[in-house]
């Protein structure tokens, strides 16, 4: 067609590419980006059909407000006690972060992704969920674990992939696996973890169980078909799980453009689902905690699956293989105008009087020790590329549950390759 | 694991049809975790028959009918299989499997793996494959080696009611994921290749005499159909009775296995017989490059090179996409057979 004559009556079709508010060097501008009011928000009771809570998915869910007060319905209204463990998890996985970062540009692992900005949206939404409560995660959810409690030394292990990696070894570094508090195996592969979840969800309902399900995923990976299968099998049976989608702007160079976001919300796509949609100030602790809580409450009343827009911004790169400052300004970060998760639950603290400057201060020495500490005893069993941590054997186990002929054969060919290259 | 009938019960005369139901009824009644999930398979029964009943018998939260998502109903299934349930999900068409394959490949097949044992797949996929039925390109595919390439999975395909009803049940109790191909050209009776000639049904076969209670056959196994000792035949589904057809037909001393299981491979049985023959023919429907029996014939290869008098030879379907009307051009049928075992017998 492209040699056939030109209809010079008509208008010629153009193809629009998104392009992001700004690249390296211009002047960063989010005047365009709506942030409702904290408190402005209705919130609907748990039970309400889908159908009448549309605003949901267009508005922000928020309750910390300038002055860092918590006002309006959607304020949790949480004990002191519950409001400084999410302060502390949250730094918690931001010292973790930080350090492990260090240890991989230090060559002690091969690679690293830190939620730094985003700590709230897994650390707020795992302490509103019961602690035996199935979670999903993708990559950037280390607060999760953090918040269940999971020890340190055991993520370090991991991330080196030492002879303390429970997981052989085999997993890229954060890919952790963690059945004992419901925290399920991570994929590499992007959403594939959203249908699972509504399996499960389906599971615990045919069983008549009370444990609900919940998933994460970017806002980028919303284009896989995997998101969409989920959400039809969601709403088909009405399943008990969170659906949680962090949209934190970008998708290593992708802006969120590229997944639709400059046609309509990620919460929108509840909506041609029937399925209820929050859009949420993923940066305010207490709106994800909220937010989360009331999708909780509606699964666990048999009312069906609820998908949250977590909006926020990844304040890092993409992972310690990426460089943002090829692609993006590097003003955004500071000038997102949704703050920080950790300041702006710190300042509320403060406001409330149960928290202060010199309190955070020695806190954040305390968990900068307490990982460093982690990471030493995780380095006695060895660090990535010093040595091999794992018998040859184990590259065979766990393909299937008993080893075939055509695994023995190739373990029998790579324990002589073994002698011969090392013959100690 | 030998052949294993647990309980002593009564032989019914089935088709392949009536055995895949026997045995999702029977792992149904024994085990609550097993839940049947597909397009089509609750109130209706399958569009081939194979769920009919299950469904009025079990209730609907244990067969039910899912979304038009191969994608979802892989990906449901594995989200099951980790919260403890045993889902035997049906794909429709095995022409259909391609939106599910990333869930089958990176989740189903790596889940013990990437947990070091902590996760597990424990599902079975039930479709079925081949042609012969008119199914145009999209009814008629055959897409086993698919899976037989991929770390992780096991690939099963039976070729009569006895072994599909043993094979199934034994692969719904595995606790690692199985592709369970069901050659639908053969679910109502076995077939000679010759296309134009009336159909024999199950009942004149003696592989149509099923136990009406559980027994097992192992994965893994193979199974000699016919001994002989001038040449060996492998093949699979439908093939195992065009080949067995061919072979009797021109009175050839040939030895015929059905490999009933294609991962785990049996090879021990086929290395006896192929030192025994010193000849090997390879029977697929697929395609050629890349086919299963490219990795048959490696295999032979390998481990039978000093006792073979021919070349290893493959015969399949064509590189092409499965034709319509065409379709017994494609098939490779008791002449493209016939001249395969001329050739290999003649030197």
């Amino acid at each position: 067609m492209a040699d056939g004559p030109a209809r010079t009556n008509l208008l010629p079709l153009a193809l629009h590419v998104p392009e992001p508010r700004s690249r390296p060097g211009d002047p960063v501008d989010f005047s365009d980006v709506v942030i409702p009011a904290a408190g402005s928000m209705a919130r609907p009771d748990e039970a309400i059909s889908p159908h009448d809570m549309r605003d949901a998915a267009f508005g922000l869910v928020r309750v910390l407000d300038e002055e860092h007060q918590a006002v309006g319905p959607w304020d949790p209204r949480l004990p002191a006690e519950t409001l400084l463990k999410i302060l502390r998890t949250m730094a918690l996985t931001r010292a973790f972060d930080e350090r492990l970062y260090r240890a991989q540009r230090q060559g002690k692992t091969s690679f690293y992704m830190k939620c730094t900005g985003e700590e709230a949206t897994s650390v707020s939404a795992a302490a509103a969920m019961q602690g035996d409560d199935m979670v999903f995660p993708s990559y950037r959810q280390q607060g999760i674990l953090m918040w269940r409690g999971y020890p340190l030394v055991e993520m370090v292990n991991q991330i080196y992939s030492n002879a303390g990696d429970k997981l052989k070894g085999r997993q890229l570094p954060i890919m952790y696996s963690v059945p004992e508090l419901s925290f399920f195996t991570i994929s590499g592969n992007l959403t594939t973890q959203y249908p699972q979840a509504v399996g499960w969800a389906m599971a615990s309902a045919i069983k008549g169980d009370t444990r609900i399900a919940s998933c994460w995923c970017g806002e980028g990976s919303t284009a896989e078909g995997d998101f969409h299968s989920a959400m039809t099998f969601a709403s088909v049976y009405n399943a008990p799980v969170i659906l949680n989608v962090v949209n934190n702007q970008w998708a290593i160079s992708s802006f969120s453009g590229f997944a639709g976001a400059e046609r309509t919300t990620f919460a929108a796509r509840a909506l041609g689902y029937g399925i209820a949609g929050l859009r949420v100030d993923g940066n305010d602790a207490l709106a994800v905690y909220a937010a989360t809580r009331w999708a909780a409450e509606r699964a666990r009343a048999n009312k069906g699956a609820t998908l949250i827009e977590h909006f926020t911004y990844r304040a890092e790169g993409h992972s310690t293989s990426d460089d943002p400052s090829a692609y993006r300004s590097a003003q955004e970060s500071a000038e997102w105008p949704l703050g920080d998760p950790i300041h702006r639950l710190k300042q509320h603290c403060i406001g409330l009087g149960i928290w202060d400057e010199e309190r955070h201060a020695a806190m954040d020495l305390e968990l900068a020790e307490m990982v460093k500490q982690a990471t030493k005893e995780a380095e006695k069993n060895g660090v990535l590329g010093h040595g091999m941590h794992q018998p040859f054997e184990t590259m065979f186990e766990d393909v299937f549950e008993e080893l075939p002929w055509h695994l023995q054969e190739q373990m029998a060919q790579a324990l002589e390759e073994r002698a011969a290259k090392w013959p100690k | 694991m030998a052949e294993v009938i647990e309980a002593a019960s009564d032989t019914r005369t089935m088709n392949m049809i009536e055995a895949i139901n026997s045995a999702l009824d029977v792992m149904m009644e024994r085990d609550d975790n097993v839940v049947i999930m597909g397009e089509d398979v609750g109130y209706f029964g399958g569009v081939f028959r194979c769920t009919a009943g299950l469904q009025k018998k079990y209730g609907k939260t244990r067969v039910f009918d899912t979304p038009i998502s191969e994608c979802g109903i892989v990906g449901v299934a594995v989200g099951m299989g980790a919260y403890g349930l045993r889902p035997v999900p049906e794909i429709q068409f095995a022409d259909y499997i391609y939106p599910g394959i990333d869930q089958l490949i990176s989740e189903a097949a790596r889940l013990r793996y990437r947990s070091a044992g902590e996760y597990i797949a424990p599902i079975t996929v039930r479709s079925p494959f081949g042609g012969g039925i008119f199914g145009g390109q999209t009814h008629s595919q055959s897409p086993e080696s698919l899976f037989t390439h991929v770390a992780g999975l096991k690939t099963v395909i039976p070729s009569t009611p006895y072994d599909a009803k043993g094979l199934l049940i034994s692969a719904i109790e595995d606790n690692d994921p199985v592709i369970f191909f069901e050659p639908k050209r053969i679910y109502n009776g076995p077939f000679s290749g010759y296309y134009d000639r009336p159909v024999e049904p199950w009942s004149k076969h003696a592989a149509s005499a099923v136990p009406a209670g559980h027994y097992r056959i192992p994965l893994g196994k193979a199974n000699i159909v016919r001994e002989g000792e001038g040449l060996t035949i492998l093949a699979y589904g439908t093939m195992v009775h065009v080949a067995l057809a061919v072979v009797e037909a021109n009175n050839v001393d040939a030895e015929v296995i059905d490999l009933r299981t294609l991962l785990p491979l049996d090879i021990e049985t086929i290395e006896a017989s192929v030192k025994k023959t010193g000849r090997c023919l390879i029977v697929h429907e697929a395609t050629r490059t890349s086919g299963f029996g490219a990795e048959l014939s490696a295999l032979v290869q390998e481990r039978c090179f000093y006792h073979l008098e021919a070349p290893v030879e493959r015969v399949t379907g064509f590189d092409t996409p499965y034709p319509h009307s065409l379709e017994w051009a494609y098939f490779p049928g008791p002449i493209r057979i016939g001249r395969a075992i001329a050739k290999i017998m003649k030197d």
